[in-house]
């Protein structure tokens, strides 16, 4: 699908609670335009729940159902159910598409038990993770997403941890379908959500999300930051189906060669959460040992796409 | 002392005489004019722009329609379009001040 051919019709309505610059509400477009009006919301405590605008009005043209911290995959579940039920009765004549919406704190830390549980029953919606690596609504507070040397309100000097990854977890329920996305592709995003959407069963999406007041860049850079991130390596966008994982747009292009992987520190200097590991103009070690991780990572991904070109090709002459 | 005038009225699907209701309604500007927070006002160089459409997905706000115009009683001044332009057809121009951004 084109940028062109994108739906034209917006459900996200101008003039919200957003903050400028928010990848919240930039994720949110997008995703109602792969989706479309046939759309039920469940929004997870997390920013989307205070963009929406205070009662009585709201900023999403789809009915939304706001739900607490823990209940992401519950809730899930239960319109999912509900949605069957009408559809079995008559009362509702088209399937809608069943999106939770949650942010990193909701999926990493307090809403993974559900979100396991679901994705075990194998219940029918998307479940979108809008990752901003902190708890930005509440005033930057350590998450289970935050990177390695970040800071956060409560990791001054860096957060001594390497973050986890949930979308691995996700792949490891047997998912039919988990992918990972970036707001500097567009398109990529899209069609991932399209493909989501004319699946059955659990499917999760996780988005990187570049937070200006919580990562402490400018509100003009969202996407830039975003797009740093998948071309130094932090961040891979692929996607998950039938056993296999198929890297996609950016980061399939450095696999393949077509373009190189940025040093890391060209994403770190864009921003003001990692400023302590540049100070005096001299870099902190942990900035090597990020090089070194992302390295690794990708002289692995490599190896395993010449090994698969290779095989093919035994295959097709043999 | 006269009865001031209320801010926001309950709309009226929301609102049934006896009935109270937890439902919202969408509309357009739902925190009001946010064109008001803007410090930078995105202008638009027509003979640069070739309609490639990046700045209409990227606006956060859909402030941006398809046919690239903006709207200037929501844009919150982010500055993403002036970034993302390959052509550099959209450029930062200071608001003054007293004018329309003052409530």
């Amino acid at each position: 699908m084109r940028l062109k051919d994108f739906p034209e019709e917006e459900l996200f309505l101008k003039g919200s609670a957003a903050c400028a610059g928010c990848p919240g509400s930039m994720a949110l477009r997008v995703a109602f335009k792969a989706l479309g009006r046939n759309t039920l919301l469940v929004v997870i405590a997390s920013c989307t729940s205070v963009l929406q605008s205070p009662f009585p009005y709201s900023a999403l043209g789809v009915p939304v159902l706001n739900m607490a911290f823990a209940t992401g995959g519950a809730t899930g579940s239960g319109v999912a159910a509900a949605v069957e039920h009408l559809l079995k009765k008559g009362i509702l004549r088209e399937r809608p598409n069943v999106l939770v919406w949650a942010g990193d704190g909701g999926t990493y830390d307090i809403g993974i038990q559900a979100l396991s549980g679901a994705a075990e029953r194998g219940e029918d919606f998307i479940y979108v993770c809008y990752n901003n690596e902190a708890y930005s609504n509440t005033g930057t507070q350590r998450s289970g997403a935050t990177p390695y040397a970040a800071w956060t309100s409560n990791t001054i000097s860096g957060k001594r941890e390497w973050r986890k990854d949930v979308a691995q977890i996700m792949v490891a329920h047997d998912l039919p379908y988990v992918a990972t996305a970036s707001l500097a592709y567009p398109t990529d995003f899209f069609n991932k959500m399209r493909k989501a959407a004319s699946i059955r069963g659990t499917k999760y999406i996780e988005m990187l999300a570049p937070c200006p007041p919580g990562w402490k860049f400018p509100s003009d850079s969202t996407v830039r930051v975003s797009r740093l991130a998948v071309q130094t390596g932090v961040w891979l966008l692929y996607e998950h189906e039938n056993g296999r994982t198929a890297y996609t747009a950016g980061t399939k292009r450095i696999i393949e060669g077509q373009s190189e992987l940025l040093p890391v520190s060209e994403y770190l200097k864009a921003q003001g959460r990692f400023r302590h590991l540049f100070r005096g103009g001299e870099e902190d070690e942990r900035v090597r040992d990020y090089q070194k991780r992302i390295d690794e990572v990708f002289d692995n991904l490599r190896f395993a796409s010449r090994l698969r070109e290779r095989l093919m090709d035994l295959e097709i002459r043999g | 002392m006269a009865k001031k005038e209320r801010k926001h009225k309950a709309p009226e699907r929301a609102a049934e005489p006896g009935v109270i209701t937890t439902l919202s309604v969408p509309v357009v500007g739902s925190v009001g004019k946010t064109g008001s927070w803007r410090v930078f006002k995105p202008v638009k160089d027509e003979a640069r722009c070739n309609n490639c459409l990046l700045c209409w997905i990227y606006c956060p706000e859909a402030c941006i329609s398809k046919d690239i115009r903006i709207d200037y009683d929501y844009c919150k001044g982010c500055g993403i379009c002036a970034v993302e332009c390959p052509r550099r057809a959209i450029v930062m121009v200071k608001e003054e001040k007293g004018g329309k951004s003052s409530r």
